[in-house]
């Protein structure tokens, strides 16, 4: 699952798709996992660094890591499959 | 270096919720680097905001109606370039258009004023009851359109593109029609403010995505830049937008410029489906309300039109920037009565 190269991720969180001009915010935690992504990093290592940085168990992590994603695949950042 | 300074008459002053673009050309033009200006406003009525915003607008003539023809036209024209000398004039209404375009060569050859318009064939190939056809000869998508002369012609179409349908002014105002009832209250409505026919369009669902930029007339794209809609007035006008990194909108662009030998100044209107298709809606024979946006985004188009009608070599623009945001604002200017007397009046502020 990769995050499209275009879109820009700022220190505040702020998402922006350049090519439909849309916006967003997303939590430090989400920026978290967006950045891994863009590093392409593969789920168990962004699995590791996130529950190595937040009180979290391996099951709620991938429960909300899936949610997350499908709300990035439903705003079309993500990398056609 | 010395800078050439330029007398350029600008119409389009009304500054108001549906935005003529004028103050945005004349903007564009105060920011230009390569000469300087002084704004001659054209105002077809007193109280066009432009007229009364003097660090835009150095003085403001009263024109006659397009519906007055051409001939009191240019003589009001002869009159006004008497006193101002103008260099060059900037029509921005699409209704005042073919008048100007008539008078293109009288006004070139008799008083010294340039223009950028498109020609004749473009300006009507590209009208709204025509776009499906044009969509067809140059490539481009286009929803179905049928033009109706009456109420009774609707429902035949209407089935054919399934409802909702879009029922559209041939100058200006779209509504969508969710059954029959409705499209025949638009079509009244439309009709009986901007005449007939009423253009029946199929309903494309999808986000709003425009174009401004400008052909040199012989199928360069000298400049373009597109724009979503991030805020959309209850009139359709954009009054927040941001610019795009659109490669595939460009090209369509490109390919329209190539294909009509464009000339001068445009906009292109479409809705982008989900499933990234563009279908064009609209093309605007000149800049939008919008247009000072591509300055922001380093593409000054009004400064490279101006020097392409003074036969200065203009390189096409290659870049923009993606990402730059424009928020209309309005405000409340104060006058004082002896300037709306004067321009009542006299005609001239």
């Amino acid at each position: 699952m990769k995050i499209r190269k275009n879109i820009a991720v700022s220190d505040t969180g702020f998402l922006f798709n350049p090519s439909t001009g849309d916006s967003y915010s997303v939590n430090p935690i989400g920026m978290d996992i967006v950045r891994l992504m863009k590093q392409n990093k593969e789920l168990n290592e962004i699995k590791q660094a996130i529950m190595s940085e937040y009180v979290c168990d391996e099951a709620t992590f991938e429960k909300d890591y899936y949610d997350f994603s499908m709300v990035l695949r439903n705003y079309k950042l993500l990398e056609d499959e | 270096m010395n800078k050439p300074k330029y007398t350029i008459a600008v119409t389009g002053l009304n500054a108001i919720d549906s935005p003529g673009p004028g103050l945005a050309i004349i903007r564009g033009l105060k920011d230009a680097k390569s000469f300087d200006v002084r704004i001659i406003g054209l105002a077809y009525e007193a109280l066009e905001p432009g007229i009364y915003l003097h660090e835009f607008v150095d003085k403001t003539y009263q024109i006659p109606f397009p519906t007055a023809g051409q001939d009191v036209l240019f003589e009001r024209l002869a009159y006004i370039n008497e006193e101002e000398n103008i260099d060059f004039l900037f029509p921005n209404f699409d209704a005042e258009l073919y008048n100007f375009i008539k008078l293109q060569k009288q006004l070139e050859n008799e008083l010294g004023i340039k223009m950028v318009l498109p020609t004749l064939d473009q300006f009507e190939e590209r009208h709204k009851v025509n776009l499906y056809e044009y969509g067809l000869k140059h490539g481009i998508k286009v929803p179905k359109a049928r033009a109706v002369y009456n109420t009774i012609e609707i429902p035949a179409i209407a089935n054919k593109y399934g409802y909702p349908v879009v029922v559209k002014g041939k100058f200006y105002d779209a509504k969508i029609a969710y059954n029959m009832e409705q499209a025949s209250q638009h079509f009244n409505k439309i009709s009986a403010q901007w005449g007939l026919p009423i253009l029946i369009q199929e309903f494309v669902r999808g986000s709003e995505v425009n174009v401004c930029g400008i052909g040199d007339g012989k199928g360069k794209l000298i400049g373009a830049v597109p724009m979503r809609k991030l805020y959309i007035t209850d009139k359709g006008k954009a009054w927040a937008g941001i610019s795009l990194d659109n490669e595939q909108l460009l090209e369509i662009t490109r390919s329209m410029v190539d294909s009509t030998k464009w000339n001068g100044p445009f906009e292109m209107e479409f809705v982008k489906t989900v499933d990234d298709e563009y279908y064009l809606l609209e093309i605007n024979p000149r800049f939008p309300a919008w247009c000072y946006l591509t300055v922001g985004a380093g593409q000054n188009q009004m400064e490279a039109l101006i020097n392409l009608a003074f036969g200065k070599k203009v390189k096409p623009f290659k870049t923009y920037k993606i990402g730059t945001m424009f928020i209309r604002y309005s405000t409340d200017l104060i006058v004082d009565i002896n300037e709306f007397e004067k321009i009542s009046t006299v005609g001239e502020l």
